[in-house]
């Protein structure tokens, strides 16, 4: 069973033209206050969990399926190179791959200890980001903006690796500022650094 | 009244010195309740500094921050946040069961992870921003 998730405070109208499109057969929910981000540790989309028939995690949190050929692209056109554009959707057909080999054969479910290993590290400082991403999403829901860019700033202040935090500020301060030109400088920023750093599985070069 | 945003609730309750609440709504609030020997829930009790309570109020504020919770509050200090520390988080990471949640779908429909309990779950998230 799939479940997507929609990590948008904006709610459920902001996600809307797009599950639509996709015509899900699976639950597709929106979740305006991080829930998932918070209880999983994960800091951007799309990453992606695996959970048993126990209800046990087998994978934590990783990026499911998409890789950095975006960081490469010309930001002019806004188009990739054929071979960043192939090497992009093949990386996805890998993934997807995996996730059906899985479900039909149990390959790459991690063993407990691999799988505690891997889970994210939650500092006091990412707790506390939660509860002021949480606490400024309620009061820009509730009319006081100026308060809630506040909260929304120190949580990307205290979580700086939560591109889910910073974009969704960004996103709430105007649509489209997620990936205007602080996105691409926040990016190019990250170095030798992945944005995607690519999953611990067979061909994605680790 | 005050508005307390818990993990996943929202309450209004009347509040008095900051967040000192009656032991009742403490307790709805928390799910922790006053004892002679602290603060128990189900079988686990956490004693109160006597700086905490008094007349069968408790400063929650003081009392979540002592289990290692971060607290927050707006500036009129009308809307509170009880936040979940970083060491609860960890134990539930560690453990591997899967945290449950309920979310709506579009149409606000509630959904709840653990309703699939006997199928594999691929838990996936994106976004429209």
């Amino acid at each position: 069973m799939v479940v997507a998730v929609a990590e948008d405070s904006r709610g459920a109208e902001q996600a809307r033209q797009w599950i639509e499109q996709a015509k899900p057969t699976y639950w597709s929910l929106i979740d305006a206050d991080h829930r998932v981000a918070d209880l999983y540790g994960m800091v951007n989309v799309p990453q992606a969990v695996w959970i048993d028939e126990a209800g046990r995690i087998v994978r934590p949190a990783e990026t499911a399926g998409s890789t950095d050929h975006f960081r490469r692209m010309d930001l002019t056109t806004r188009t990739m190179t054929p071979e960043d554009q192939a090497a992009r959707l093949a990386a996805r057909k890998t993934y997807l791959d995996a996730v059906r080999d899985w479900v039909l054969t149990g390959k790459h479910a991690l063993a407990a200890d691999t799988a505690r290993d891997k889970q994210p590290r939650i500092t006091p400082d990412i707790a506390l980001a939660h509860a002021h991403f949480r606490l400024g999403t309620w009061l820009r829901r509730h009319g006081k903006d100026d308060e809630a860019v506040r909260h929304l700033g120190e949580a990307s202040r205290l979580h700086p690796d939560s591109w889910n935090m910073w974009r969704q500020a960004a996103d709430l301060a105007a649509v489209g500022n997620a990936g205007g030109p602080e996105f691409w400088a926040r990016v190019k920023a990250l170095g030798d650094r992945p944005y995607y750093p690519p999953p611990d599985l067979p061909g994605f070069g680790r | 009244m005050v508005t307390i945003l818990s993990e996943v609730e929202e309450h209004a309750v009347s509040a008095v010195d900051g967040l000192w609440l009656t032991a009742g709504d403490a307790e709805r609030v928390t799910g922790w309740t006053l004892k002679p020997e602290g603060m128990c829930r189900d079988d686990a009790c956490v004693p109160l500094p006597s700086d905490m309570t008094r007349d069968g109020q408790v400063d929650v504020a003081a009392f979540w921050q002592r289990l290692g919770n971060p607290v927050l509050h707006d500036d009129t200090r009308q809307t509170w946040m009880l936040g979940i520390g970083a060491d609860a988080r960890n134990d539930a990471l560690a453990d591997l069961q899967a945290p449950d949640f309920t979310l709506p779908d579009l149409d606000g429909a509630p959904h709840t992870l653990s309703a699939l309990r006997g199928r594999k779950v691929f838990l996936t998230t994106w976004a429209s921003w």
